[in-house]
């Protein structure tokens, strides 16, 4: 029953040599990827591996995703069996009944146990396609019932059957002991059945060489298969865990700007390695495109096929651009799977839930923006409605393009202090839409309110103020984002200011990560988390308990919370305000669902599919909260405009700083 | 063959505030901006760049400052900018100003054939819609005011044919080239500057022409040469507004109400 070595090993070392050639000129062509570090941190680095590769905890957030940590560990420990397999049909003499015999046995045991395991789950998962089917493994150029999942899964089911058989095998012919065997054991007890009586030995012997070639080959078919399909993650998704971005990807990386440059991505070649590297890693487990609410709406844009785009292109492109050639497919407005549209670019919110979902750290928003940098930067092509907000940001330095002298008219009936280092504390950066927008300025309002309610020592930049930047980072406009940064920077520096509050999640997250890319380390707190510092050291004290708001619902804003990780600093203001915890949507946390807004997505209009604040504005009304309460001008806009658009009425939305105000009145 | 943009740097209005004593434009600290109807000259120039290959040069009178308003036209793409500077041309009115843009146009019909002129329909400082017309009397060219789309235009059998905007109504018209353009916003939608063309145009050249390069009689520019002087700027006053119905509980009377008065005052064209 053992193999005929002069047979096998020239086959395998074929697969082996196959293997390695496909694997050599797939991921040689990350190498034409601009640089980048991603080998700094390595003892972070390795333990974000184990956790997330090995420990497979993203994998594991979603129920099913425990099939696939079964799957995953089976496939680790059968690494040593098959590890082995090889070995001895290459060299017949060497095997692991060359090791100490408990530790041989123990080997043994684990190795039926979890093929048995590894053949369960497989079942399950083909159930699962057949049967349940979920639409996010659909996609555009995957179906969930292709052919290759289920060839993939076949193999695996295959290997685990000739496993069992050919120990089966060997346990009826007396070469292994049953023992510490239970399922082959099994197998070899159906084995003995189906040939009773006469010479076991000739009987079993063709079975038993029929189940080693089986094994074998599917062995060998699945290395040769590898490199070609989605289950190329089995190499990748590990080192991709190790490279991923340390930092959550919430700034995009600053550009030079230079002659003699290009800017962003407009061809393959002018991703980083690693956004190349990220095409061969994604495992087409669509849970990005499952969180992403441009698709969820209709929207061309999934993330999952972004990266498949950048795949596809690379593997068109790459070979010809290593020579100094020229692109045949172009990455954007081209046909087919290679390439993406325009209108797929500019439909991202950057809402970070396609991050935050993949298991295998794939950031697909950070290349869409690289996309939408190309296009505004060396092509001058976006949305029409895009020219004002551009020419708004560079001539008055806010989207609206008012004039930057009313930037003050929201205090005109307050005493509001300018910001003066030594005398004020923190700097209340108020933003363009709490200075400009008509309902904002509410809440401009009511956190000054409160501010001074706390004796919190506070003033503001007036006239001085600038627009952060934020719409326009995101949008691409790399160009007009880093002098508007650079400008605040040197503001703030000549200022002295060191402590910043902000009631906007976009302006917090852009004073406090991307202006760091400048040197500027200061010290910004969202509203929310200054109120909930306020409450509990008793600074700020209600005078009332919130009850006229009635059922509030809390609205996690993707800046604040999936960029920032601050969670339960609103809901804590909010449950200390009103005396109860905030009701939680469906989507709450990490897997909240963005308003709409975000990207940039504030200033466009939103022609395909359906509107994405419907959607989540239908999701609250389903809830019947009698306020939605928000910590975000654009989530404020969202929905204040999608309940008018669903004539709810009757629902308030409230920013938390209002509700806390609210609490300030007398009694 | 040359088209010429003409455009001007003008604080930006919206930003501007009467001095209430001096009855002057207040200017300190007022960001300056392009003209904004001279964008869309800008941009025309350049889509006849594009269309036929015409060269393209934009010409600005103003104090040296004006030169950025130049730079940002090199970023869009014009092939020449031309910064007309000097003392002797300051405090002109719109006839001082014509001749001095006139100058610097025939000057370059030296070297090259110039077969339009284009300039925005009017400044947004000064509102007089003149320089345009005063240009296109003094070269001779066809002129054609408010222009809000180009028909057809053929630089070899030298014809042009625009659509005028006036009030209520189009007008066709057809000339000779050359022409002089001056154009209203709905002409075009002007392109945004691409990154490395920007990064270009800091260090392009801007000519500086003065007066001794045009060698102009100094009695009929600047100052000297200016009919117009300017007694008095002030902000009218405005009448109180009045509150019509009731909006807060009958929103549709108070709609149809306003729509009402809107059509007696003919303030809503059907
Ligand atoms: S950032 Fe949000 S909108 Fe953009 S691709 Fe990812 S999930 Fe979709
Ligand atoms: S990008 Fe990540 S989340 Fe999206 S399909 Fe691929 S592996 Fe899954």
């Amino acid at each position: 029953m053992s193999p005929d070595s002069a047979i096998f090993t020239p086959l395998l070392l074929a697969a082996l040599v196959f293997f390695a050639v496909s694997c050599y000129k797939r991921f040689s062509l990350v190498t034409i990827g601009r640089t980048e570090d991603r080998f700094d941190a390595v003892g972070t680095r390795l333990k974000e591996m184990f956790l997330y590769a090995f420990g497979q905890l993203r994998v594991v957030k979603r129920p099913f995703g425990i099939n696939h940590f079964i799957i995953f560990w089976s496939f680790v420990i059968l690494l040593i069996a098959n590890g082995e397999f090889l070995v001895n049909g290459v060299f017949p003499g060497v095997s692991l009944a060359l090791l100490p015999e408990p530790l041989h046995r123990v080997l043994l045991l684990a190795f039926d146990i979890v093929s048995l395991l590894a053949l369960v789950s497989v079942l399950l998962a083909m159930g699962r396609r057949l049967l349940l089917k979920p639409a996010y493994l659909d996609s555009a150029y995957v179906k969930a019932r292709s052919v290759e999942g289920f060839l993939i899964l076949t193999f695996i089911m295959l290997l685990m059957l000739a496993y069992f058989g050919l120990h089966g095998v060997k346990i009826a012919m007396g070469q292994e002991d049953g023992a510490w065997m239970p399922v082959s054991s099994v197998a070899a007890g159906l084995l003995s059945c189906a040939s009773p009586g006469g010479c076991a030995h000739c009987c079993l012997l063709p079975w038993g060489a029929g189940f080693w070639w089986a094994h074998a080959l599917v062995l060998i078919a699945f290395l040769c298969f590898l490199p070609m399909s989605k289950h190329m993650h089995i190499l990748t998704a590990i080192p991709n865990c190790f490279f991923r971005s340390l930092e959550k990807p919430n700034t995009q990386p600053r550009e030079e700007f230079a002659k003699g440059m290009s800017y962003g991505a407009g061809r393959v070649d002018r991703f980083t390695w690693k956004d190349l590297f990220d095409g061969y890693a994604c495992t087409e487990c669509g849970r990005c495109q499952d969180a992403c609410p441009a698709n969820a709406t209709g929207k061309s844009l999934n993330p999952r096929q972004v990266v498949h785009a950048i795949k596809t292109n690379l593997l068109a492109n790459g070979p010809l651009l290593r020579k100094g050639g020229e692109p045949l497919v172009p990455l954007i407005d081209g046909e087919g799977e290679g390439t993406n549209t325009e209108e797929t670019i500019w439909a991202c919110t950057t809402c970070g839930a396609c991050l935050e979902a993949c298991p295998v750290f794939i950031e697909q928003m950070p290349k869409i923006v690289k996309m939408r940098r190309h296009l505004v930067q060396m092509e001058a092509k976006f949305p029409e409605e895009l020219l004002n907000l551009f020419e708004n940001m560079e001539s008055r330095s806010n989207p609206w393009g008012i004039a930057p002298t009313e930037r003050t008219k929201w205090c005109s009936t307050l005493a509001v202090k300018q910001f003066e280092a030594g005398e004020t504390e923190y700097l209340f950066y108020v933003g363009c839409a709490g200075s400009f927008d008509a309902r904002q300025k509410h809440v401009t309002v009511a956190l000054a309110t409160i501010l001074d309610a706390a004796g919190v020592s506070w003033g503001i930049l007036g006239k001085e103020e600038k627009c952060c930047g934020d719409s326009l980072r995101r949008l691409g406009n790399e160009y007009v984002f880093d002098r508007m940064a650079r400008e605040n920077v040197k503001l703030f520096t000549d200022k002295g200011v060191k402590k910043v509050i902000t009631q906007c999640p976009h302006c917090f997250s852009t004073l406090k990560n991307d202006y760091r890319q400048y040197g500027l380390e200061l010290e910004v707190v969202h509203h929310s988390e200054l109120l909930q510092d306020l409450l509990a050291a008793g600074r700020l004290k209600l005078t009332k308990q919130v009850e006229e708001l009635g059922k509030v619902l809390f609205h996690d804003s993707c800046y604040l919370g999936r960029h920032n990780d601050v969670y339960e600093a609103p809901r804590t203001v909010i449950a200390t305000a009103t005396g109860a915890a905030p009701v939680e949507m469906e989507r709450s946390q990490e897997n909240s669902f963005c308003c709409g807004a975000g990207g940039g997505r504030m200033w466009m209009e939103e022609f395909s599919g359906t509107r994405i604040n419907h959607n989540r504005v239908d999701e609250a009304l389903r809830i019947e909260a009698d306020t939605i309460c928000v910590a975000c001008p654009y989530c404020m806009t969202m929905f204040e405009d999608g309940l008018k658009d669903r004539q709810a009425g009757e629902t308030k939305v409230r920013d938390i700083a209002e509700v806390v105000a609210e609490g300030l009145r007398p009694a | 063959m040359l088209a010429v943009a003409c455009i001007k740097q003008v604080p930006d209005t919206t930003q501007v505030q009467i001095d209430p004593v001096t009855n002057t434009l207040v200017r300190e600290g007022i960001p300056f901006i392009v003209n904004p109807y001279d964008t869309h000259a800008i941009e025309e120039c350049l889509r006849l760049k594009d269309r036929f290959g015409f060269r393209v040069a934009a010409i600005s009178m103003g104090p040296p400052n004006a030169e950025a308003t130049l730079r940002k036209a090199l970023a869009l793409g014009v092939d020449q900018a031309i910064l007309l500077s000097d003392r002797v041309f300051g405090g002109a009115d719109t006839l001082a100003t014509s001749h001095v843009l006139s100058a610097a146009i025939s000057r370059l019909a030296d070297q090259e054939e110039v077969g339009l002129v284009i300039c925005g329909k009017q400044t947004i400082d000064g509102d007089t819609a003149q320089v345009g017309p005063g240009i296109a009397t003094r070269l001779g060219f066809t002129q054609l005011t408010l222009v809000d789309r180009i028909e057809h235009i053929d630089p070899q059998t030298r014809v042009i044919r625009v659509r005028r905007k006036l009030e209520g109504r189009h007008e066709i018209v057809e000339g000779p080239l050359p022409a002089m353009l001056t154009v209203v916003r709905e002409l075009n939608r002007p392109r945004y500057p691409i990154v490395p063309m920007r990064l270009a145009s800091t260090e392009a050249e801007v000519q500086l022409w003065n007066n001794e390069v045009l060698k102009l009689d100094v009695n009929t520019i600047g100052l000297k040469g200016s009919p117009t002087w300017v007694s008095r700027i002030f902000s009218p006053e405005r009448e109180k507004g009045e509150i019509i119905g009731d909006g807060a509980h009958d929103p549709q009377g108070a709609a149809r109400m306003l729509i009402q008065r809107l059509l007696a005052k003919d303030l809503l064209p059907l």
